[in-house]
C-alpha cells in the first residue's frame, strides 16, 4: 500500500512528464483498439456481404473447380448430384454453371466468365428475378456489377455479344442484354462477370443438368453425404483470403499507433533509466530512512508501471465514450476500402469485443511493467552507501 | 547524563578493493557508544569518520571485526534486518541534506513514520511536534527547492528525530551551512539530546561542531588516536 501512494506521489509531483507519458500511453492504446475494432467492424461487415450476396451457407465446387485458375473452368462442370439436386427443389440451394467468354463491349475485345444461376433463387441476395426479363427473345438477359459496368462501359439496356467454346469445343456466340447493373460491396461476383439465367447457359454450352458451384442456403445445416465428384468448401475456406487480408491490413493500419506506443514504452523506459542516475542519492535516503532495496525496487518499478495503470484509466475514461459512438452512428469511408481490396459500405461499424481491449490492454501493460523493472532491477546490486554518495556500483 | 553500553565497536577493519590492491580505511578500532552521549568522531579527511559511521548505521559491512548497535551485530544483519533496525532506531543526517525532492517538507518528516505503519493521527502529532522543534511549522507546505541550507538541516533534522529514535548519525551537518545556521542547528540537536536522551554521533572536522561536542573520538588514518571526554 505505502509503496503504492509513494509512487503515486512521486508520479503527480513529476509533475508534466508525467502526464505526458501517460497521454501518449493511453493515445496509443486508444487508437489501437480503435483501429482493431475498424477492422474487425469491416471484416464483419464484408463477410456477411460475402456470405449473403455470394457463398451462403458453404459451397459446393465441381471437384475441378479453381477460380483462380482460368484454365481449370473449362473442366469444371458435371452433372448436379441427386442429393444436391434435391435440396434444390426443396430451396435449400442454387446451382451456378461458369463459362469463360471472350466479350466485345466497345468494340474492344476482353475476357469475361458468365454465371448461369436459377433467375428464381433465394440462396444469395442478387437481383436475379430481373433475369426473368423475356422481353426480346433474340438475346439472353444478364446483370452486371457495377465494378464490370465501369471496366466495360455497358450500361443498363446495352447489348454485347459473347463467344465461348462450348462442351464440344467448337466456338459459340450469344447477344446478352444487360437488364441491370447492380450495386453490390462483393467484387467476387461483379469483376469480369455477367450473371445470366442457368438454363440458358446450359442450353448454349451443350451441357444441360450441369453446374461448376452449388452454393447451400445460410443457416442449411447439410451435411455432405457423398457426392462424388464435389468438395464442399466451408466458410473457414471460403473466407479464409478475407481474413487473411483483413489481418495483413490491421497490423499495417495499427503499424503507426503501435509505433507510437513502442515511443511512449521507449519513453518510460528512459524516464525510468535517467530516474536509475540521477535519483540515486534518493535511494541512498531511501535506504538510510530504513527502505529495503527490495522495496526501491519495487518503488522504482511501480512508478513506472503506474504510468501504465493511469494510461489504462485514461484510455478508459475519455476512449471507451468515443469508441461507443463510433460504433453506434458509424463511420463513413468512402472508397478507401474498396481500393484496399475490399470493399464495403459506406458506413462502416466498428466493433470492438472484450477480447480486443482486455489483449490490448494485457499487452501495453505487460510492456510497461518490463520496461519499468529493467531499468529498476539494478537497484539490487545498488550499496547504499555508494548510493548516497550519488554512485552507481 | 551517561547512560548504558548501546554501540560496542571491537576490532573493525574495512578495507575498500581499488582494484588489485586495497585500501584499509579503518584499522582496528574500537571503542564503544552509551545512550545519551553527544560524540563526534573528528580528523583529517580521510581519516574514516564517514566509513566508521556508516558501519554503525548498518549502511555498510565491516571486512573484520564486529559492531554491536542495539545488541545487534551489523555484520550478521540481514539487509532487511538492517533496513528494520534503522527505521526504528536510527535517524540520519546528511551533509546534502538529502531532502526527498518531490515531497513537501512536512511529507519529508512524515516518510520514516509511514515506513513505520503509524496511524495518520499518530503522524500528524509527531511531524507537527518535529516541526516545532526545529522551528518550521510555518514551513509544511514548502518543498525543499523553495528552502534555505539552514532551514532543509532543520527539515532533516526533524525527519531524523520524528521517530524518536534511540541514535542519530550525522556526517558534516554543518558542512553546507554558514555559522549562524551551524549554531542554531547544534543548539537545537544538543536540546534533543538532553530533553529526550537521543544519542548523536557526529562525523566532522567544523571546529564550531567540536565545540559543542561532550566527546570526541580522534581518528587518524583509520585507526582511534585519541579518545577525549569534554567539560
Ligand atoms: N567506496 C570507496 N572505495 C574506495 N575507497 C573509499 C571508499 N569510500 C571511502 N574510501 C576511502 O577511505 C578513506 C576514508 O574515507 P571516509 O569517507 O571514511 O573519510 P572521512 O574521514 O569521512 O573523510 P572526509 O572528512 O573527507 O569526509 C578515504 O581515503 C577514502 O578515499
Ligand atoms: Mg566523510
Amino acid at each position: 500500500m505505502l509503496i503504492i501512494k509513494l509512487a503515486f506521489r512521486n508520479i503527480t509531483h513529476a509533475g508534466l512528464r508525467s502526464w505526458l507519458n501517460v497521454f501518449v500511453l493511453s493515445f496509443a492504446f486508444v487508437m489501437i483498439v480503435m483501429t482493431e475494432g475498424l477492422y474487425d467492424g469491416m471484416l464483419q461487415q464484408v463477410k456477411d456481404a460475402v456470405v449473403d450476396s455470394e457463398i451462403g451457407g458453404g459451397q459446393f465446387w465441381q471437384k475441378d473447380y479453381d477460380p483462380f485458375d482460368p484454365f481449370s473452368i473449362e473442366n469444371s462442370h458435371s452433372k448436379i448430384p441427386e442429393n444436391l439436386l434435391l435440396e434444390i427443389k426443396k430451396g435449400n440451394a442454387s446451382a451456378v454453371l461458369i463459362v469463360t467468354a471472350a466479350i466485345f463491349p466497345r468494340g474492344h475485345v476482353q475476357s469475361a466468365v458468365l454465371k448461369g444461376i436459377d433467375p428464381s433463387q433465394k440462396i444469395v441476395k442478387m437481383p436475379t428475378y430481373l433475369l426473368n426479363d423475356g422481353s426480346d427473345t433474340a438475346s439472353i438477359p444478364g446483370i452486371i456489377g457495377s465494378r464490370m459496368a465501369k471496366s466495360t462501359g455497358l450500361h443498363s439496356g446495352d447489348y454485347l455479344s459473347a463467344r465461348f467454346k462450348n462442351i464440344n469445343g467448337t466456338f459459340d456466340a450469344v447477344d446478352i442484354r444487360i437488364v441491370e447493373v447492380m450495386n453490390t460491396d462483393v467484387q467476387s461476383i461483379d469483376r469480369d462477370q455477367i450473371w445470366i439465367p442457368l438454363k440458358s447457359l446450359q442450353k448454349i454450352y451443350r451441357a444441360p443438368g450441369e453446374a461448376t458451384v452449388i452454393t447451400l442456403k445460410k443457416d442449411v445445416r447439410y451435411y455432405p453425404s457423398g457426392e462424388p465428384g464435389w468438395t464442399f468448401k466451408n466458410h473457414d475456406y471460403l473466407l479464409k483470403d478475407l481474413n487473411d487480408t483483413v489481418r495483413q491490413k490491421k497490423v499495417t493500419a495499427s503499424f503507426m499507433f503501435i509505433l507510437l506506443l513502442g515511443m511512449a514504452l521507449l519513453a518510460v523506459f528512459d524516464t525510468q533509466v535517467l530516474a536509475i542516475f540521477r535519483r540515486r542519492k534518493e535511494m541512498g535516503t531511501l535506504m538510510a530512512l530504513g527502505m529495503t532495496r527490495k522495496k526501491v525496487v519495487l518503488l522504482f518499478t511501480f512508478e513506472g508501471c503506474l504510468l501504465g495503470i493511469l494510461a489504462l484509466i485514461a484510455g478508459a475514461i475519455y476512449g471507451i465514450p468515443l469508441l461507443a459512438y463510433f460504433a453506434g452512428t458509424g463511420l463513413n469511408v468512402p472508397q478507401v476500402a474498396t481500393q484496399a481490396g475490399i470493399s464495403i459500405g459506406a458506413v462502416l461499424y466498428p466493433k470492438y469485443s472484450i477480447q480486443l481491449y482486455i489483449i490490448t490492454s494485457l499487452i501495453l501493460f505487460i510492456s510497461v511493467v518490463v520496461v519499468s523493472f529493467l531499468p529498476a532491477r539494478r537497484i539490487t546490486r545498488l550499496k547504499p552507501t555508494d548510493a548516497l554518495r550519488g554512485k552507481m556500483a | 547524563m551517561k547512560g548504558s553500553e548501546i554501540i560496542k565497536v571491537h576490532g573493525l577493519i574495512k578495507d575498500y578493493s581499488m582494484g588489485k590492491q586495497s585500501f584499509r580505511a579503518l584499522n582496528d578500532v574500537n571503542m564503544s557508544v552509551c545512550s545519551g552521549e553527544f560524540t563526534g568522531l573528528v580528523g583529517p579527511s580521510g581519516s574514516g569518520k564517514t566509513t566508521l559511521l556508516n558501519i554503525i548505521g548498518a549502511l555498510d559491512n565491516p571486512t573484520e571485526g564486529d559492531a554491536v548497535v542495539l545488541g545487534k551485530d551489523v555484520n550478521s544483519l540481514s539487509q532487511a534486518e538492517g533496513a528494520l533496525l534503522r527505521n526504528e532506531s536510527l535517524g540520519f543526517i546528511f551533509q546534502t541534506y538529502n531532502l526527498l525532492p518531490v515531497y513537501t517538507v512536512y511529507e519529508n518528516v512524515e516518510f520514516p513514520l509511514l515506513l513505520l505503519k503509524k496511524s495518520k493521527q499518530e503522524r500528524n502529532e509527531a511531524v507537527m511536534k518535529a516541526l516545532e522543534w526545529v522551528g518550521l511549522t510555518a514551513k509544511a507546505k514548502s518543498k525543499p527547492n523553495q528552502l534555505s541550507g539552514g532551514e532543509s538541516q532543520r527539515v532533516a533534522v526533524a525527519r531524523a528525530m520524528v521517530k524518536l529514535p534511540k541514535i542519530v548519525l550525522a556526517d558534516e551537518p554543518t558542512a553546507n551551512l554558514d555559522a549562524a545556521n551551524s549554531h542554531n542547528i547544534l543548539k537545537m540537536m544538543l536540546k534533543l539530546n538532553e530533553e529526550l536522551n537521543t544519542t548523536f554521533i557526529f562525523a566532522t572536522h567544523d571546529e564550531k561542531v567540536i565545540a559543542y561536542l561532550k566527546r570526541k573520538v580522534v581518528l587518524s588514518d583509520g585507526k582511534i588516536i585519541d579518545d577525549i571526554t569534554l567539560n
